[in-house]
């Protein structure tokens, strides 16, 4: 809960842009065209900044501070001030920031080869990224002829192995699913459209198209679950493991209320647990009937948050009947949660992967199961780290954002996002141009998978499968013998 | 200094197949002179020999070549084995001093066949009841380590260059119609038998030149199979996943192929419906199994011979044909000081199997 400053400096001209911009009412005019600065209600979201014409806004942080200790911080200190003035949780959004819980990626260097066998350029040869994600038969079946059946599951095909994670409509605005939907068309891989249904106009890229079904059931019909290449249940996000969703009435109008099926105005509620799930045997009884009403033509995916026990968990989703597993770590983003479950709730994802994966080999399932891991995947060497670890794809919630505009200003929950994405607001979320936005998408994705490329190259692999799993690639660095052993990984130098 | 199999150890290497399709039984002298040939290419840390056709007065029974550490390993495998296996001769491996073979283990040989009771009591076939036993042994059993174990097969194997090797086992005293030669140029001093190639279980014996970059998703995927990867080297992964992919999943050797080679999916693309819809269907089913990275290998089996390329062809690989009787070679010249007018000789497409049987049976 940090304070900031708006600071003007010489060469204003006076042109209001900023006050226009700000959606949060922390720079207004006072009619006389002069600014007002109402410091308190800035979130540094960074838009008046970045329109202002003549660069001459700054926001810094207050530097008018609490004393505090080393225990109790500014931050500490404000969010009891919040609390005693409120009563309430305190709710935030995106990732959580745990400052001392490692980012085991940024701990882990990857190989390359030398000398004894060849790096391979992947501008010169074939380097290959297409991922397939699906269930594996436990045998192959031949016919008469003694030829092989084609006897697999219903399956994912992406040509890199980077998919978008679930953001509803609701929590996002129209304008980004649209570009999510658009880039993932153009990248050939996948959207997610969250709990929020599916709505019509994006009917057009099912093929292309996660859709979930979450403890609300919001938005969940026939056509609506056929309509997607896949389903995902989802069980537990990363940002807040055991807890529910909260989408306020205010949010719930116009074409909201009628994709998500709640009426306008009131509140969308997604409960702690789906109610028709209190068991390991009710999810694979949901994951059935989902099959029955697809016919079973579409992989089902079970998306659970990465908590202690996680590696037992995901043994148990892999014999539910589904076909892949999601994982959701720690640092996963959020429209919004109680900032205490999201800071201090769950494990972060390389950990997660990594025990999840020992334990499917160990109960010699892995490989009949997709492996799907999200929750902070900020670029592509956190990517191939994390395949390395043993995750088929990984999927990207923040980044993406990032890419349209996000500045990680936290303020979701409010529905007044200044960049137009996580905001039900029309004239906010006009400021998306969902074309552009593809095609930052677009780029960004490419350009990860690019650098994907290079690494692979770099060690002498030209398939991503030959990537997953292989922990060879990785080793470790300020680590602990214990970390080093959950991430069944060596030493660097070892 | 980390023995072998505590470390993982990289290795260049020369490689040598004969193989009579006729089932002519030829001596070691000639597998031997064509792996010399290429001394350059080892560097004296590692040489073997696999040979099928060798005993055919036991060819019902598996004969175990084993290393021993000591005299209490013997005789704790020994009295392993009794248990379940009944001990049809058992012998020291006779082999010929040299200066040049130094460090040897106790080196024996054994013919054995399942004790019924035991067999039918595990509710397993014979080979896989063999096979969990001697990768108990290597597993399990201290100062011990199962060479080979295949039916009318065998491997010799030390520390030391290829013709030394042959000459140390006396391989001149054999004759068999198939032959495979390795000798090593591994970057460490492995400085254990154990570590050289052949590397082979049940009748499968593979040779090896190359460095796999895809090793330990390989590795961390057959061992989800009740395989366990103790040497750390490419040959035992890759023999783990024929011997899974061939006698687990009945998998064609040339459908191996199209799993650890797979073509390129721009290639698959390429192919007609049903060929696309295999060959997918193979990299999709098996994409653990992919092997990336240099390769060349040798695969013996009983009855026939494979060689195969990585799919980029990152390590050489010829093949020559004289009459009945078929080449392999990492380079053409140790062919040519054996067979001087080969009939035809070829560089095989990477990824593209060449697989040779005996004219009386069919392709396995």
């Amino acid at each position: 809960m940090k304070r900031y400053r708006i600071r003007r400096y010489e060469g204003c001209i006076s042109c209001m842009k900023c006050a226009s911009e700000c959606s949060f009412g922390a720079i207004t005019t006072n009619g006389k065209r002069e600014l007002v600065f109402h410091h308190e209600r800035c979130t540094d979201c960074q838009r008046c900044v970045s329109f202002c014409p003549s660069g001459v806004l700054y926001i810094t942080e207050d530097e008018n501070r609490y004393k505090g200790n080393r225990v109790f911080t500014e931050d500490v200190i404000n969010e009891i001030n919040i609390q005693a003035e409120t009563g309430s949780a305190l709710l935030s959004s995106m990732g959580a920031s745990g400052d001392d819980i490692p980012i085991y990626f940024d701990k882990m260097l990857l190989n390359a080869s030398q000398v004894t066998n060849p790096s391979i350029d992947p501008l010169r040869e074939p380097m290959e990224t297409f991922t397939y994600i699906g269930k594996r038969p436990e045998k192959i079946e031949r016919n008469g002829e003694g030829e092989i059946v084609d006897n697999l599951p219903p399956h994912l095909e992406l040509e890199t192995p980077i998919m978008f994670s679930a953001m509803s409509y609701g929590a996002i605005s129209l304008n980004v699913q649209k570009a999510l939907a658009d880039a993932s068309e153009k990248l050939g891989t996948y959207w997610n459209t969250g709990e929020g249904g599916l709505h019509e106009s994006l009917y057009k890229y099912s093929a292309n198209t996660i859709v979930q079904v979450a403890s609300g059931r919001f938005g969940v019909h026939e056509r609506y679950l056929n309509a997607g290449s896949a389903i995902e249940i989802k069980i537990g996000q990363g940002a807040k493991p055991g807890i529910g969703g909260h989408l306020t009435g205010k949010k719930i109008v116009g074409d909201v209320s009628k994709t998500r099926m709640v009426p306008e105005g009131l509140d969308a509620i997604s409960p702690a647990p789906h109610h028709d799930i209190y068991s390991i045997e009710d999810l694979a009884e949901l994951v059935m009937s989902i099959k029955e009403v697809t016919g079973y033509k579409k992989p089902v995916m079970v998306k659970v948050a990465a908590v202690h026990n996680i590696a037992p968990i995901a043994s148990g989703i892999a014999r539910s009947g589904a076909d892949v597993i999601v994982i959701d770590g720690y640092r996963g983003g959020t429209g919004a949660a109680p900032k205490r479950i999201r800071d201090n709730v769950g494990i972060p994802i390389e950990v997660a992967l990594a025990v999840v994966d020992q334990r499917l080999r160990e109960e010699e399932i892995r490989d009949r199961v997709g492996v799907i891991a999200s929750g902070g995947i900020r670029n592509s060497s956190d990517v191939v780290k994390a395949i390395a670890l043993g995750a088929d794809a990984v999927s990207i919630g923040t980044a993406a954002l990032t890419a349209l505009g996000c500045h990680l200003c936290a303020s979701c929950h409010t529905g007044r996002c200044a960049w137009g994405l996580a905001t039900q607001d029309e004239e906010l979320s006009r400021r998306l141009d969902p074309e552009k936005g593809a095609e930052r998408l677009f780029n960004l994705v490419s350009a990860w998978t690019r650098e994907i490329k290079e690494f692979m190259g770099g060690m002498g692999i030209n398939s991503i499968e030959a990537l997953r799993g292989n922990r060879m690639a990785l080793k470790g660095t300020g680590l602990n013998e214990k970390e080093l052993e959950i991430l069944g990984i060596g030493y660097i130098g070892e | 200094m980390k023995k072998e199999g505590e470390v993982r150890i990289s290795s260049g290497c020369a490689i040598s197949g004969i193989f009579c399709r006729d089932e002519r039984r030829i001596n070691g002298d000639a597998i031997k002179k064509s792996i010399a040939m290429m001394h350059a290419r080892s560097n004296g840390l590692g040489g073997g020999f696999a040979a099928y056709g060798i005993y055919p007065e036991y060819k019902d029974f598996f004969a175990l070549h084993i290393f021993y550490d000591s005299e209490e390993a013997r005789n704790e495998t020994e009295h392993f084995l009794e248990k379940r296996f009944d001990i049809i001769n058992l012998s020291k491996i006779p082999v010929r001093q040299s200066e040049k073979i130094t460090d040897a283990p106790l080196i024996w040989r054994y013919f054995i066949t399942p004790l019924p009771h035991m067999l039918q009591d595990s509710q397993l076939d014979e080979n896989e009841y063999t096979s969990r036993s001697m990768i108990m042994i290597n597993d399990k059993l201290d100062g011990a380590y199962v060479v080979s174990c295949g039916k009318d097969m065998g491997v010799f194997k030390a520390v030391g260059y290829p013709e030394d090797v042959a000459d140390f086992y006396r391989i001149d005293e054999y004759e068999g119609y198939s032959w495979l030669a390795h000798g090593r140029y591994p970057t460490n001093t492995p400085g254990w038998w154990a570590g050289s190639h052949p590397f082979s279980l049940l009748d499968l014996s593979v040779v090896h030149n190359g460095e796999i970059s895809s090793y330990d998703a390989n590795r961390r995927a057959v061992e989800m199979y009740g395989y366990s990867c103790k040497l750390l080297t490419d040959t035992e992964v890759i023999t783990y996943i024929l011997d899974y992919l061939t006698r687990k999943e009945s998998l064609s050797l040339s459908e191996c192929a199209n799993v650890i080679a797979a073509p390129f999916w721009t290639t698959i693309s390429t192919k007609d419906e049903k060929e696309r819809t295999r060959l997918s269907y193979l990299r999709k089913m098996f994409s653990s199994f992919l092997i990336t990275g240099p390769f060349s290998i040798l695969v013996g089996f009983s009855g026939g011979m494979m060689a195969l390329n990585d799919r980029l062809k990152l390590r050489n690989l010829i093949v020559a044909e004289k009459g009945s009787t078929v080449y392999f070679s990492s380079e053409e010249a140790a062919i040519r000081v054996i067979e001087e007018n080969p009939e035809r000789v070829w560089a095989p497409v990477g990824g593209e199997a060449v697989i040779v049987t005996l004219d009386k049976e069919k392709a396995r």
